[in-house]
C-alpha cells in the first residue's frame, strides 16, 4: 500500500502535552516536515523558548538548546557563529519574541544573522495561564486585562513582522496562520522559504504564525480558528513582507 | 617562553585567551575593560576567530551560552554593572554546565557607581550572583603576568568542571601596563563529544536544558552540580603565602590590594615590623584552611579590601574567632595607599593580642 501521510522522521512518536485545539502541534509538525524535506535533520539546531513551547524538544528530534525567556536569538547567534554550516532556528512565542526578548529579536535581524525564527503569536500568555501579551488585541480580555485591553493603560499590540521587515538584515519576513487547511499549507511554504533563505546565506528570516489558544481565549477550537481569521488577521495581515531580491 | 611584551592588563587577558584557544568573544563596551573588546575585535579575525559586539550584556552572555554549547572555547568580559546584567545568563550557564570564561574588571558601585577600581563585586562573584544554587570558580590575579596565567588556567578549569569561570580583576589591573610573557598553554584534552551541539549526525540528538519540573529530578541535578563543585573545592584552592612564616601580622588581601600590601610589607620589615601576606588566588574555592592555620599559630590578621568587608567575612569564617581580624578598606574607586596599609598593620601589631 502506498503511504501518503506519515509522521515526519524529525518528530518523536510521543503524545502531545498541548491543549486540545492548540496551534503549536500543527506548527511543530510543519517545522519537522520542512526539516525532513530539506534533509537537514543532522545539521539542524533548534532553540526552544520559555512559554508553552519550552518543551519543543520533547517533539523535535534535533540538537536543541532550551533558552531563557527572550534570549533564544542570542543563543542561536552564538551557535551559528561557531557553526556557519548548521541550520539554526529559534521557536518563540509572543512574550518571548515581542516583549522580554525584543532587543534580541530586533538585533538578530539588524545583524542579518543567518538564522530563522518561527514566531508563534497567539495574542495571550499561555504557559502562565492567560495574561496579556504584547500582541493582545485592543479590547481582548486576559487575566491582566479583565475588562479588555485598553490602549490608555496597556498600550497597543506590536506588529513584529512589519518592524523587522524595515531592517536591511532581514531577508525573508512573512506572516501566516494555521486556522484552516489552506492556511496550514501556506504556513508550511513560508517556513520552508525561511529555512531556504538561511541555507542560501541571504540573511535573517522570520515567519510569524498566528495561532489559536482555545484554552486561554475561553473558546472552542472551532470558535478560536474563526477568531484568528476574523479578529487577529485584521490587525495582523497575512502575507510576505519581504522576500529575497531575486525572487 | 616567548619574549616579553609590554601590555595593559586588559590586552594581556585578551591575548592570553586567544593563546588558550579561545576563538569566540561576545561583549558589550563598558569602562574600564573596553580594551578587551577592542583587542579581540582586532586579533580574533587574524586567527580565524569571531568577535561580535552584542546589543547588550544580556545578549552577550547568551551568545556566550550558545557558543559554549557547541563546545567551543568562548569568553565574554564586562565590568560591574554589565556583570550584574549578565547574572541571569550566568545562572543558566552554570545550570546547563557549560564551560566558558567571564572576565569582570570591577569598578565602583552600587548602581552606575564610578569607573575607578573596586573589589565590591566579591559577594556577587563568589557566592552565586544569579538565582539558584551554584558557584563560579573565581580567579583573582594581582599582576598582568598572573592575569595571563590565570586566564589560560580559567579555560582549562571551565572545561574540566564544565562550569563558568570568572577572572576577577579591577580597573587598575586592566589599565596598568606591564611586561608580560605568554607561556605555551597547557596541553589539556577535554572531550565535549558527549554533550555538545553540532548537529545530530550519526548519534542521538543532544539537548542543553535547565528546566526540570519534577522536584526530585531537579534536586538530583542540584546535588550533582554541588558534588562537582565539591571536587573543585578539594582540588583547586590556590593562594600565595608571602613572608607569612615569621610574621606577627598577616595581611589578607587579593588582586591589586595584595600587590600594594607587598610594598607595605617591605617597608614594615625595614622598620622591624614582621608582616606577611596571605593572598587568595582562587576566591572560589576560598583558602579557608590557610587562614585557619594563620589564626591557630597566634598571628594577627588584617584584611584590606576595596569593599566594605566582603572577603573579610570569608576570613572571619575561616578563623572562627581564634584570632582577632582587623579590617581596613577604601571604596568607591579609591585605592588604598601602601602608607595607609603600613599604618594599619602597625596599629594591629600594637594591639594586645
Amino acid at each position: 500500500m502506498e503511504v501518503v501521510y506519515e509522521r515526519p522522521k524529525s518528530l518523536f512518536p510521543v503524545a502531545t502535552h498541548y491543549c486540545p485545539g492548540c496551534g503549536h502541534g500543527i506548527i511543530h509538525r510543519l517545522v519537522a516536515e520542512v526539516i525532513d524535506e530539506l534533509e537537514i535533520r543532522e545539521k539542524t539546531v533548534a532553540v526552544a523558548p520559555v512559554g508553552c513551547a519550552v518543551l519543543l524538544y520533547n517533539y523535535l528530534d534535533v540538537d536543541c538548546y532550551e533558552a531563557a525567556h527572550g534570549r533564544a536569538p542570542a543563543i542561536a547567534t552564538g551557535c551559528k557563529r561557531v557553526h556557519p554550516d548548521l541550520v539554526v532556528f529559534t521557536y518563540q512565542g509572543d512574550g518571548d519574541f515581542a516583549a522580554i526578548g525584543t532587543a534580541e529579536a530586533i538585533h538578530v535581524a539588524a545583524r542579518g544573522e543567518k538564522i530563522t525564527t518561527v514566531f508563534v503569536n497567539n495574542a495571550i500568555y499561555g504557559m502562565t495561564a492567560g495574561q496579556m501579551a504584547p500582541t493582545t488585541l485592543i479590547g481582548q480580555k486576559s487575566t491582566t486585562t479583565p475588562a479588555g485591553r485598553k490602549p490608555e493603560t496597556a498600550g497597543f499590540p506590536i506588529r513584529m513582522c512589519e518592524i523587522v521587515a524595515t531592517l536591511p538584515g532581514a531577508a525573508y519576513v512573512a506572516r501566516v496562520s494555521v486556522s484552516s487547511p489552506k492556511n496550514v499549507v501556506q504556513a508550511k511554504k513560508a517556513i520552508r522559504k525561511a529555512f531556504e533563505t538561511q541555507m542560501r546565506g541571504l540573511g535573517y528570516s522570520l515567519v510569524e504564525v498566528l495561532s489559536q489558544c482555545p484554552t486561554n481565549w475561553h473558546m472552542t477550537p472551532f470558535e478560536s480558528v474563526k477568531w484568528v481569521d476574523e479578529k487577529m488577521a485584521l490587525y495582523y495581515p497575512l502575507g510576505e513582507f519581504k522576500v529575497p531580491k531575486e525572487e | 617562553m616567548t619574549e616579553k611584551r609590554f601590555m595593559a592588563g586588559n590586552e594581556a587577558i585578551a591575548e592570553a585567551a586567544i593563546q588558550a584557544g579561545c576563538r569566540f568573544y561576545f561583549g558589550y563596551p563598558i569602562t574600564p575593560q573596553n580594551e578587551i573588546c577592542e583587542y579581540m575585535s582586532m586579533r580574533l579575525p587574524e586567527v580565524g576567530g569571531t568577535f561580535l559586539q552584542a546589543e547588550s550584556e544580556v545578549a552577550a552572555i547568551y551568545m556566550t551560552f550558545g557558543a559554549a554549547g557547541t563546545g567551543a572555547r568562548v569568553m565574554t568580559s564586562s565590568s560591574s554593572p554589565g556583570i550584574s546584567l549578565m547574572q541571569e545568563g550566568i545562572s543558566y550557564i552554570a545550570a546547563a554546565e557549560l564551560p566558558c570564561v567571564i572576565v569582570n574588571m570591577m569598578r565602583g558601585g552600587p548602581g552606575l557607581g564610578g569607573i575607578h577600581p573596586s573589589q565590591a563585586d566579591y559577594f556577587q562573584a563568589t557566592k552565586g550572583g544569579g538565582h539558584g544554587d551554584y558557584h563560579l570558580l573565581v580567579l583573582a590575579p594581582h599582576t598582568a603576568q598572573e592575569a595571563v596565567n590565570l586566564t589560560m588556567l580559567a579555560f582549562d578549569l571551565a572545561d574540566k568542571y564544565r562550569n563558568p569561570v570568572m577572572v576577577l580583576g579591577d580597573g587598575n589591573m586592566g589599565q596598568m601596563m606591564e611586561p608580560v610573557e605568554f607561556p605555551p598553554p597547557a596541553k589539556t584534552e577535554f572531550s565535549k563529544k558527549e554533550w555538545n551541539l553540532d548537529g545530530a549526525r550519526n548519534r542521538p540528538r543532544h539537548l542543553i536544558k535547565t528546566l526540570y519540573l519534577d522536584p526530585p529530578v531537579l534536586e538530583k541535578r542540584n546535588l550533582a552540580i554541588a558534588h562537582k563543585l565539591g571536587e573543585a573545592v578539594k582540588n583547586e584552592v590556590r593562594f600565595e603565602s608571602f613572608m607569612v612564616d615569621d610574621a606577627d601580622v598577616v595581611i589578607g588581601a587579593y588582586g591589586t590590594v595584595a600587590r600594594i600590601a607587598k610594598t607595605a610589607i617591605k617597608l614594615l620589615r625595614e622598620n622591624g615590623v614582621k608582616a606577611g601576606l596571605l593572598r587568595p588566588i582562587s576566591l572560589y574555592p576560598f583558602p579557608y584552611q590557610q587562614f585557619a592555620k594563620v589564626a591557630e599559630s597566634g598571628k594577627k590578621i588584617l584584611v584590606v579590601e576595596m569593599s566594605l568587608g566582603q572577603m573579610f567575612q570569608d576570613v572571619q569564617l575561616a578563623v572562627c574567632g581564634k584570632t582577632k581580624v582587623n579590617f581596613y578598606s577604601r571604596v568607591g574607586g579609591v585605592v588604598p595607599g601602601y602608607d595607609e596599609i603600613v599604618r594599619e598593620v602597625e596599629k594591629t601589631a600594637k594591639e594586645s593580642g
